[in-house]
Formats: C-alpha cells, sequence, structure tokens
C-alpha cells in the first residue's frame, strides 16, 4: 500500500503519550488560519512511500518508544489517505507498537471511521469554540468534528480534546472551560490539552510567497490559567 | 606490610600481597542502589573556597585567560613552594605552583611552543631557563630531526593535524589509587622488585630501556613523596583515613600533572575506591555525610584549578582551556553488582555544590542494568547542567574488564595495565580531495603523495572516485603510522611519563590511538556521487575546487543504510589499512572517531567538497552528523551514529547530542524519564558515546553576545565540556550553528 508523506520526526514527546515516532502525511483540505504546516496542504506534494517501509523505519525506532510511546500520524490531514493509515496502524498492532492519530476530525466517512479499528488513541483537534470561528478560520463547520467525536465515543477509543491558543481568537476563557466540559461529558476523551500558538510557521509562508492568515496576531505567552 | 594498620576494617586478599586495586575495590565496596535523598549540599567553608575561586577565575578571563606566569622555572614536582587556596580552611592541598591558577613553563616538549605560549599572555620566558635548555634536546627537537618530507608536508597542508609533536602526548592514566592504597614506599619497592628482575635478562634494545624507564619510576616516586612532604604530609605509607585517601590519591595526579602537560591528562575512575574509605570512616563515627561532601567538593575544587600553558594555535584545536580531567563514574561489574556507590552521586553532585563546570570530565558508564534511581539522577543532573557524558559500558566492559577508566574523551583503558599513543586525527574529506585531483591541494598550492592525473570526467563516477580514494588512503595510512612511531619513540626518549608510568605495571598493554576527522562530510560527499549527479568544477590549471549537484542523494544522520553503509566501510576500512604498517613498541591500533573543536579548524583547511559544504565551512564535529541535514529527528539521527561498529573504533566514537527542553518533555521528570529512555534504547543499539546538551539556542546566542552574563554556562562540545565563554569567537559560532533536536 502506497501513501504520500511529507515528513518523519523520529523523536517527538509533544504528540501523544512518551516519545512518539511521527510521520506526517501530505494533503489536507482544510485551510486553517493558524496553520503550521503549509507545505503539507498540497496532495500531490510530498514523498511517496509504502507502509512497509515505513513500518521498518518505525522499527528502527521502538526501542525510544519506552513504556508509553509509539506511533503517531499526523499531517497534513491523515485522514485524506485512510486506507493507507489503517495499512500502516494494523502492522504497527501486529507489532504492538501504540498507534495514535493526529486528526482534526473534519473527514468522517466510512473509509475514515475504519481507521479507528487500529486506532488507540486518537488526538482530537478542536479547533475552535463555534461553528462560525470553524467556519471562518477553519473552513468546513463543526458539525464534523463533533461527529467524529461521537464515533470515537461509541468506539470507546481513548482521545485527548486539543485546541491551540490562540491569542484574541481562542485565548477566551469561557469558551477554554466549555472545552474541557466537553471533555468532562464525554467519556471517551483522557485529556484535555492546550497548545500555545506560535509563529515559526512564518518563514514557511514566505518560503511559499503566500499570506499566514494569523501572521499578525501574537504568539501565545502563557496558557491561561483556568 | 598484608597487615598494615591502615587496612583495619578492610576485607583482605590478594590486594595485599601485589598490586592489585580492582581486587581491594571487588572485595571490599558497597553498591549503592538508592536515590540522592542522601547527599547534602554545600558547607559554608565550600561556598567561601569557592567564592574566592570564582573571583580568580573571573580574573582569568579579564586577563585574556591566564592569570599569571611563572617563568622562572620548568615545571616538575619540587620547583615550586607549596601553593594554597586558603591555607586555613583547604581540606585537601596542593596547586601546580606556588600560587593557584599561577602556570608553569613546560618546555620538556618543545622550547618554542612554549616561547610563543608566554609571549601570547605577554610574559617572556626567564633567560635561566632558556639557558638551562640550551644543551637540551626537547621531544619536539627529537621530532622534527627524524621527520621526513612527507611527514612534513602533510602536517603543513592539513591532511594530518593536531600531532602531539610539540607537547605533551598525554592520553595516560596513572592509577593514582595507588597512590593511597599502597603509598609510595611499597610502590618503590615493586619497582625495585621489577627492575632487578630486569636485570637477569638478556640486556637487549627493549630490556635497557625499559631498565632505565624503571629508574626514572623511581627516581619520581621519591620526588612525589617529596613534594607532599612540602605541604607537611608524609605519603610513604597507605592511606589511613577518607581524608587521607582522597589527599593521597589527588597528590599521585598532581605530581603528574607538575611533570606533563599532555593534552588530556585524565584522572580514571577514582569515585568508587574512594568511597570504601568514605564507608569505613562513616562506620567508625569519625566521618559524617556533610564532610565527606565537603571532601569530595574539596577535592573537585582542586581538579577545577588544574591549568597548562597553551599557544593560541593549540586552543584552535582543543579549544576552552581542556585538561580532560577525566572520571569514570558509576558501570557495572563483571559479577553482576553496579559499581554505582554513594560516593558516585556525591562526585555528580558537586556540580550542584559548586556549580556546572566543564572539569573534571564527568563520565557516567552507562549500563541497562544500572540501578533506575542512579540513572534517573544523572539524567537531572544532565537537564540541569548539561555538563555529563554517557559511555556505553556494556560494550566496554566485556573488551575491557571493569576496572577500566577514559582518558580524554571516549578512549577506553585498563587502569594501570594499558595506556595508549595519542595518534590525533587525519582529515577525511581533504583526503578525497587530494586524491581527485592527484596529489595536489589546491588551497596551500602543494603536491604530496602519489602522483596522478586529476579525475577527468563530466560528472563523477562513484567506483572511480571510490577506488582513487582507496588508492590514497592506503598511501596516507603508511604515512600517518609512520608519522606516530617516530613522534612516540621520541617522546618515550625526551619526554617519558615517569610519574604516571609508575603508576601501572611494568609490563603495560600499548594502544595506538589514530582518528578520523570529518566522517559525516566524507560520507555525503560519496553519497552525493553515488546518488546524484555531481559535476566537478574545475580552475584554470584544471584542478577541481569545487562541485555542482543534481537530484537527492541521502545524507547521514536519518536512519538510512544507504549513507549510513558508506560510513560504516569507510571506519572499518581505514583501521584495517592503519594495521598494515606495524606500530611503535608492539602497540595495538586502534581508531576514534573524535574532532574535540578541532572541526572547526580542519573545516578552514579543507576547499568545497562533493556534499556541498563550502570551502572553509566546520565539518561536524566527531561522529556527528552535519547539522542542517538531520531531517527525521533525534531517533533516526542517534541510530546512524550507532551503527558506527566500535569493534572497528575501539578508540571511541564521540556524538555531541543537543536538545530543547521542550522536545525532551513538558515537565522536567518527562525530561528526566525521556532522557534515560533515550540512553537506553541508544546503547542498547551499540553506540558508544553521547554529550548531552538540554538547552536553547537562544541561550548559546545570547551567551555569544553577552558572555559576560554567562561566565559558568558550560556546554558538551565533543567528548569533553568547557565554559562556553571560553571557546573562540569562530568556536562558538560553529556550537549555535549545530542541530538542536526540536519538535516543530
Amino acid at each position: 500500500m502506497r501513501g504520500r508523506i511529507h515528513s518523519i520526526q523520529s523523536f517527538s514527546t509533544l504528540d501523544g503519550p512518551g516519545i512518539r515516532f511521527v510521520i506526517f502525511l501530505q494533503g489536507c483540505p482544510l485551510r486553517c488560519a493558524c496553520c503550521h504546516n503549509p507545505d503539507t496542504w498540497d496532495p500531490a506534494g510530498g514523498t511517496e512511500t509504502d507502509d512497509g517501509a515505513l513500518l521498518e523505519r518505525v522499527l528502527r525506532c521502538r526501542d525510544y518508544f519506552g513504556a508509553e510511546g509509539g506511533l503517531t500520524v499526523s499531517g497534513g490531514e491523515p485522514l485524506l489517505q485512510s486506507a493507507f493509515v489503517r495499512a500502516l496502524f494494523q502492522r504497527c498492532r501486529a507489532e504492538g507498537i501504540h498507534t495514535a492519530l493526529d486528526t482534526s476530525g473534519c473527514i468522517v466517512t466510512d473509509e475514515a471511521l475504519s481507521v479507528l479499528d487500529a486506532t488507540d488513541l486518537c488526538l482530537l483537534d478542536h479547533k475552535m469554540p463555534t461553528d462560525a470561528l470553524y467556519r471562518r478560520h477553519v473552513g468546513c463547520p463543526i458539525a464534523g468534528p463533533e461527529r467524529f467525536l461521537r464515533e470515537l465515543d461509541a468506539r470507546g477509543i481513548d482521545t485527548w480534546l486539543r485546541r491551540v491558543v490562540i491569542p484574541t481568537v481562542t485565548d477566551d476563557p469561557d469558551d477554554l472551560r466549555a472545552l474541557y466540559a466537553l471533555g468532562e461529558r464525554t467519556r471517551c476523551v483522557r485529556k484535555v490539552e492546550l497548545l500555545p500558538f506560535r509563529k515559526l510557521c512564518q518563514a514557511k509562508y514566505d518560503a511559499m510567497g503566500i499570506p499566514f492568515p494569523f501572521g499578525h496576531l501574537p504568539e501565545c505567552q502563557a496558557l491561561p490559567k483556568l | 606490610m598484608a597487615n598494615h594498620p591502615a587496612y583495619e576494617g578492610f576485607v583482605p586478599g590478594a590486594w595485599q600481597e601485589r598490586i592489585d586495586v580492582r581486587d581491594f575495590i571487588q572485595k571490599n565496596y558497597t553498591p549503592y542502589t538508592g536515590d540522592e535523598g542522601f547527599l547534602c549540599g554545600p558547607t559554608a567553608r565550600t561556598t567561601r573556597l569557592m567564592d574566592k575561586l570564582h573571583a580568580l577565575q573571573r580574573e582569568e578571563q579579564a586577563r585574556g585567560g591566564v592569570l599569571s606566569i611563572n617563568t622562572d622555572v620548568a615545571t616538575s614536582l619540587l620547583n615550586y613552594a607549596p601553593g594554597y587556596l586558603d591555607r586555613d580552611e583547604e581540606l585537601i592541598v596542593g596547586l601546580q605552583t606556588e600560587a593557584p591558577l599561577r602556570r608553569g613553563v613546560n618546555p620538556f616538549g618543545g622550547m618554542r611552543m612554549a616561547e610563543v605560549a608566554c609571549r601570547a599572555y605577554g610574559y617572556e620566558m626567564s633567560p635561566k631557563l632558556k639557558d638551562e635548555f640550551l644543551y637540551r634536546t626537547t621531544h619536539n627537537d627529537g621530532v622534527y630531526r627524524v621527520y621526513t618530507d612527507d611527514m612534513r608536508r602533510a602536517r603543513k597542508i592539513g591532511v594530518i593535524t593536531g600531532l602531539p609533536d610539540a607537547y605533551g602526548r598525554g592520553r595516560i592514566i596513572g592509577d593514582y589509587r595507588r597512590v593511597a592504597l599502597y603509598g609510595i614506599d611499597r610502590l618503590i619497592e615493586e619497582k625495585q622488585r621489577d627492575k632487578r628482575a630486569l636485570g637477569r635478562r638478556t640486556m637487549d634494545y627493549e630490556t635497557v630501556r625499559q631498565s632505565e624507564e624503571l629508574f626514572q619510576q623511581i627516581a619520581f616516586l621519591q620526588k612525589t613523596k617529596e613534594m607532599a612532604a612540602l605541604y607537611g604530609i608524609d605519603i610513604a605509607g597507605p592511606a589511613a583515613t577518607a581524608q587521607e585517601a582522597i589527599q593521597w590519591t589527588y597528590f599521585g595526579y598532581l605530581a603528574s600533572i607538575k611533570e606533563q602537560n599532555g593534552a588530556a591528562m585524565s584522572l580514571g575512575r577514582v569515585s568508587t575506591f574512594l568511597d570504601i574509605y568514605i564507608e569505613r570512616d562513616l562506620a567508625r563515627g569519625t566521618l559524617t555525610e556533610e564532610r565527606a561532601q565537603e571532601l569530595m567538593d574539596d577535592f573537585v575544587m582542586k581538579l577545577r584549578m588544574a591549568r597548562h600553558l597553551r599557544t593560541p594555535e593549540y586552543n584552535e584545536l582543543f579549544g576552552g582551556d581542556p585538561m580532560w580531567i577525566t572520571e569514570s563514574v558509576g558501570g557495572m561489574g563483571e559479577d553482576g553488582r553496579t559499581l554505582v556507590t554513594k560516593n558516585a552521586f556525591r562526585m555528580l553532585h558537586t556540580l550542584h555544590n559548586l556549580g556546572p563546570a566543564p572539569e573534571p570530565n564527568l563520565t557516567v558508564l552507562y549500563a541497562r542494568a544500572l540501578p533506575e534511581a542512579f540513572k534517573r539522577y544523572c539524567a537531572r543532573v544532565s537537564c540541569q547542567t548539561s555538563a555529563i557524558q554517557y559511555e556505553n559500558d556494556d560494550l566496554m566492559r566485556p573488551l575491557y574488564g571493569d576496572d577500566y577508566g577514559i582518558a580524554c574523551c571516549v578512549s577506553a583503558m585498563r587502569l594501570g595495565k594499558e595506556m595508549q599513543f595519542f595518534g590525533a586525527r587525519c582529515n577525511l574529506p581533504k583526503l578525497l580531495l587530494l586524491a581527485l585531483n592527484g596529489g595536489h591541494d589546491t588551497l596551500s598550492g602543494l603536491d604530496i603523495g602519489p602522483r596522478m592525473d586529476v579525475m577527468d570526467g563530466d560528472v563523477l563516477d562513484f567506483e572511480r572516485v571510490y577506488e582513487r580514494f582507496a588508492a590514497y588512503r592506503a598511501w596516507l595510512c603508511e604515512l600517518y603510522v609512520n608519522t606516530m612511531n617516530v613522534i612516540h619513540y621520541m617522546h618515550d626518549k625526551y619526554a617519558y611519563e615517569k610519574t604516571q608510568m609508575a603508576l601501572h605495571d611494568t609490563d603495560v598493554h600499548r594502544y595506538m590511538a589514530f582518528g578520523v576527522a570529518g566522517l559525516s562530510v566524507l560520507a555525503d560527499s560519496l553519497s552525493a556521487i553515488r546518488y546524484a549527479r555531481v559535476r566537478p568544477v574545475r580552475d584554470a590549471d584544471g584542478y577541481i575546487v569545487d562541485f555542482t549537484r543534481e537530484g537527492d542523494f541521502p545524507t547521514f544522520g536519518n536512519d538510512d543504510d544507504r549513507v549510513d553503509g558508506i560510513a560504516v566501510r569507510l571506519v572499518q576500512e581505514m583501521i584495517r589499512e592503519l594495521r598494515k604498517t606495524p606500530a611503535y613498541r608492539g602497540a595495538e591500533h586502534t581508531l576514534s572517531v573524535l574532532t574535540i573543536t578541532s572541526n572547526v579548524v580542519y573545516g578552514k583547511k579543507t576547499a568545497a567538497t562533493p556534499d556541498g559544504r563550502k570551502q572553509g565551512e566546520p565539518f561536524a564535529p566527531g561522529a556527528n552528523p552535519m547539522h542542517g541535514r538531520e531531517l527525521c529527528g533525534a531517533a533516526a539521527s542517534l541510530n546512524s551514529v550507532a551503527k558506527l561498529p566500535y569493534a572497528d573504533c575501539r578508540d571511541g566514537i564521540s556524538n555531541t547530542f543537543s536538545i530543547v527542553p521542550d522536545a525532551l518533555g513538558p515537565t522536567p521528570e518527562a525530561r528526566e524519564r525521556n532522557l534515560c529512555t533515550l540512553l537506553d534504547a541508544y546503547f542498547g543499539r551499540g553506540a558508544h558515546h553521547i554529550n548531552v546538551n538540554v538547552m536553547n539556542r537562544a541561550l548559546l546566542q545570547d551567551a555569544y553576545e553577552h558572555p559576560e552574563n554567562y561566565p559558568n554556562l558550560t556546554i558538551r562540545v565533543s567528548g569533553y565540556a568547557v565554559n562556553f565563554v571560553k571557546l573562540s569567537r569562530e568556536q562558538q559560532r560553529e556550537v549555535i550553528r549545530r542541530t538542536f533536536h526540536e519538535a516543530m
């Protein structure tokens, strides 16, 4: 099975529990104004590779996983290549490697949901507090991620709800409390994780010759105390 | 002697009948598997002394790196009056000269080097001292009497660099513990017995030489005793208390650094040995934990005051004024018990009590089976100070037993039983360029080695290039071994390390340690030639001076076997080629992948390379991948280095690893846990060494711009630690450019 990848990060402590091998898949249907990886958007970009070769690379790094770590597939939007992710996750499962899916939850097709059969943990990026903000800054309705969360809950898959705290956009304490409340009342959610908005990606936008929509906003200096 | 009163309370054994420190340790030490909860902070006395030392260090830095020089006498064991940092408060005494941080002059390696060093700091050697050496042959004199034209030229163009031909070769570890365990008189008796035994042999060349060496060893053991007497201390007999054991051990070390200015004057493995004395005194009620830590703090303070006088050119190769007072801590015993004791913790704890510092060069011998609490403590100290390095005990123990130490950065040897002839390193990328240009060095315009046509063709062909490279490598390896043979013959003849060798068995095993620099540049260059299209750019005379590349190629540091395999092949073939030329005194050839800070100056002496590295650009240090070419993160990078086979690189494979705290983990606890996991995984894959820096690039950038705010900022460079502010501006820039692993 072949898929398109953007890059590999063989040692990450920020993409799930423990030390993770992260595969960033190429291609994303969304155009989030805060996107950190605009170079992953184009589904025709990146490098084509097959799941067997990727597994081999993951296995070479499994000693670094320790008790908690494993593979995280991120993007781009990994569910744009659902069959590929599913094949990779199944191979990892067979090797006893923990699998985490980092997704926006915007693609809720049967094929996308089938990936969950081989997913141990979902990092669900709940990007914006309201449907209006979703439509404005993400380019899709909030219904998608909300339905995805219900599907996760129905399957009992451990989930971390994540949100990037963007000054003036997503830093309202009431909105963030609402996110925690959503986590509280959804059984599959194990953790709510807030991530500070950073602008290290400005250089990527510059190199691509396109504007960084949130380039004018300040970085998040400290996560709000709730 | 077997029942000396100083041995009361020790488990007796073979160590009493013969010189056998290991046997003493094995029979008497107490493994410790607990955590650091027992440790004590600095006493008011320690802090007062440390403040005093810090003030002197600031003054030293303000004066351009050297506080003062005694230019009247040549350094030796008895040439200076006793010196003190604070006579009333010190617990462990002894300085190299009569005053703290004052440097002695050592012309035994070479007169010109010593003179240049004095002048660099505004001093002039006294006429009396110059006269003394007028009719004396130095090591440097001897070497230049024999150097061939090719040897001089190889040195001049920089294809072999950093040769120990004008200063002490170093990398010899006296077993300083012997002074404490046996006392000087017993050591002299043993050496006299060995000398008598030699007298019954045929007086061939080696026997005569060894006999004279034993005479020198005995004379300098005697001097060591007299040196201690200047401080009012009698070290004729064994040490009877912990304080004495530390003092006796330190006197052995001090005598050695008064005699020799070797590039690396390492300490060995003293912590667990000393723990035995500390445990005995604690049990007797004559010592408290606070006092035990105070003694170790004082000992380490002394080590931090050790200095040699160097020239500015030397500092380019070995930046930051290092001594490589390497102390190996931890490890496992052959019987499965850990060699970690409470004193291993105390030694590392000096980084907290006295503040982070590059010396002593604290080296943790890491094994999978080390006690978890000790691993965690090491990781904590690393995260807080970036001052320790790790080496794979599971890899070395089967080869060197469980009483070896590390000399310099990564050179393992059995203590008191093995020594090495330090062999600097050769510049691999430069060798490739020489091969392509048929023996012509485009930077100097000089020719060297076999003369061949410049490699022709529009696009470089891998097989042809490799064949050409192998031909020049064969020539260089022979020249390299022969050059070493000259240097070490002359060093033995004119600057023999009598004090340190007196603290070895009379019959020692010798290694000759060769080295390579620029391994990742060469591997990437060959990968580019093989997997991309590399076109040479020629100058008006037809010599290749640059390259263009078309297409992608795999680079070292991404866990990609296509290029990692080239690096492995290069080191395997290198040592095989070196072994073809016999080494002086029957030494065993070994190879290191280590640069110290010389990767900067080697890069400066090397034209553009096929991998895209520009002329003059620094190499990566040691076995590191080139910065900016590790595209898959830390684990992949570590895996590439771990593939280099230790069996072929027995003098060590240095990897300097820098990671930003946030990338290592979100909390201090997570960072410590993750660092332990990382070390277990990396060493589990057969890797040899890692320097760990946990810091942000921005911190170094700020230290570069405002050095005055960072007098004690310590970073690991390449097998050792340095004060960042003591590096040259160029070296600082190179360190800042290195890869800092971060997660985006």
